[in-house]
């Protein structure tokens, strides 16, 4: 994994746990972003994590990736050896045809193999020797899921992975990455401004605001969680008065701004 | 086009012709092969670009043509003067714009070669090198070029043979039509070079084919 940024006690996670933060503080020039931000996560646990653009939340993710060396601060903070990102873009390198981009930095005589194996299984078998350019931003986003799955990844960091895909093709990816947990079972965090998608694909539902967990919520919708039900409304009810919306204001399109003060 | 082709038949067109192509061909070899490795070392290496750019930069600011009266008194006229100053002219644009080909990769890749974990030789064959050589293949267009522009500067100087001396040979003898011929004949090497390196771009960078349309 990547070095960390000074100021970080960096520790291997004990057995059970996949992600463990302690006080962590994240500052650029002396601005606090995080503010003694404290997360766990359990192996194999699907976290989804929401809050007000501006607020931390790709601060905390690549602080567990260990790309975050243009900031200061200090905490404790455990993460797994084989830790994948998916970027809100794809990312994929445009010179390099599709098995290319999912076999990068893979060893072993079966890698190509490997990244054949995790493209079908993310529906783009036979697109192997197609262009990165050549795919619709959907499929560039499966490419990705398949780079990052190939790994076979403790904890699987995903910053807003479908946030510029259009609405059909979002759902259809909340599917394929619902699936693919099921098969790799790596813990998940994943970042996002959905409501909806982070109660339909998370066990659990953390807010982040003040550089702090505000809010962290287990989901107990029933299977499938289709927007519909009690539970459902209840809880995106909760989650949405926690982002400073709520459901009223939000359904008139006006969102006042006195409700973006932080809670605390 | 009768010039042309006594100049055919006795063979003096092919044999100067292809004396300048050879000068033309070995000195952008030579400046091309210089250009790539200083931008490598210079892109690669804080020191490498410490010791390196700053001198270029300086070089770049001297017309390479201008510095012929220098290499004659340093080189003397022969053809290792020839070459030179036409190696010196492919030089700059290949480091120019391989150096800075090497600088502009995105930093969004080498962020995700660090969360990759791709050790520092598999990211410089994956992400660098193949991300400066769009730079390297336009930097080769210039310099091809220069090549021929200072290919036709030197032949003037003193040559016992090319195109150049094949024109400053008419010109003692009022020969209009033979300088045509000479014209003609540098226009449509410049064009057909270019024409070969825009293939070859076209070939390597064929990952960027649905985007140029
Ligand atoms: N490299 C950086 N340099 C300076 N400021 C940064 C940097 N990265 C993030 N920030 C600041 O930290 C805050 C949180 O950013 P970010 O974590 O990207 O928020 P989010 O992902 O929740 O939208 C923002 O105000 C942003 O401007
Ligand atoms: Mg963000």
């Amino acid at each position: 994994m990547a070095t960390h940024a000074g100021g970080l006690t960096v520790t291997a996670p004990e057995a059970g746990v996949a992600v463990r933060i302690e006080g962590l503080v994240r500052a650029f020039g002396g601005r606090k972003v995080l503010d003694g931000l404290d997360l766990s996560l359990r192996a194999g646990e699907f976290v989804a994590m929401l809050g007000r653009s501006g607020s931390g939340k790709s601060t905390v993710l690549r602080a567990l990736a260990g790309v975050d060396h243009d900031a200061g601060g200090e905490g404790v903070l455990s993460a797994p050896d084989h830790v994948s990102v998916v970027f809100q873009d794809a990312r994929l390198l445009p010179w390099k045809r599709v098995l290319a981009n999912v076999a990068l930095g893979l060893t072993g005589g079966d890698a190509e193999e490997r990244a054949r194996t995790a493209l079908a299984e993310v529906g783009l078998a036979g697109r192997e020797d197609a262009w990165p350019v050549e795919l619709s931003g959907g499929e560039q986003q499966r490419v990705s899921l398949a780079r990052s799955l190939v790994r076979e990844p403790e904890l699987l960091l995903a910053d807003e992975p479908f946030g510029a895909l259009d609405a059909l093709t979002r759902t259809r990816m909340h599917a394929l990455l619902a699936r693919l947990y099921e098969r790799y079972r790596p813990a998940v965090l994943l970042v996002t401004h959905d409501v909806d998608e982070a109660i339909a694909l998370a066990d659990r539902v953390v807010v982040l605001d003040g550089g702090r967990i505000a809010a962290d919520l287990a989901v107990e919708v029933p299977s499938p969680r289709r927007p519909a039900g009690a539970e459902y409304a209840a809880l995106r009810e909760r989650l949405l008065a926690r982002l400073g919306v709520d459901a009223l204001t939000e359904r008139e399109g006006d969102l006042p701004e006195s409700r973006y003060a932080p809670h605390d | 086009m009768t010039t042309a082709g006594d100049l055919i038949a006795d063979g003096r067109l092919q044999s100067n012709v292809w004396t300048s192509t050879e000068r033309a061909l070995s000195g952008l070899a030579y400046g091309t092969a210089a250009g790539l490795v200083l931008a490598l070392v210079a892109g690669l290496s804080r020191l490498g670009e410490g010791l390196i750019d700053g001198p270029v930069q300086i070089k770049r600011g001297i017309p390479s043509l201008a510095l012929i009266p220098l290499l004659i008194l340093w080189f003397g006229i022969g053809e290792s003067m020839k070459v030179i100053t036409i190696a010196l002219g492919a030089f700059v644009p290949v480091y120019i714009h391989t150096h800075n080909g090497l600088r502009t990769i995105d930093s969004r890749y080498v962020e995700l070669a660090e969360t990759l974990g791709l050790s520092r030789p598999r990211f410089l064959l994956h992400i660098v090198l193949p991300g400066a050589l769009p730079g390297f293949l336009l930097g080769m267009r210039f310099a091809v070029t220069a090549a021929w522009l200072a290919l036709a500067v030197v032949e003037q100087v003193n040559a016992t043979s090319g195109i150049g001396y094949m024109m400053g040979l008419a010109r003692t003898y009022g020969q209009t039509d033979i300088i045509i011929v000479g014209l003609v004949v540098y226009g449509l090497l410049g064009l057909l070079s270019d024409g070969l390196v825009r293939l070859v771009e076209r070939k390597v960078l064929s990952w960027r084919r649905t985007l140029a349309g």
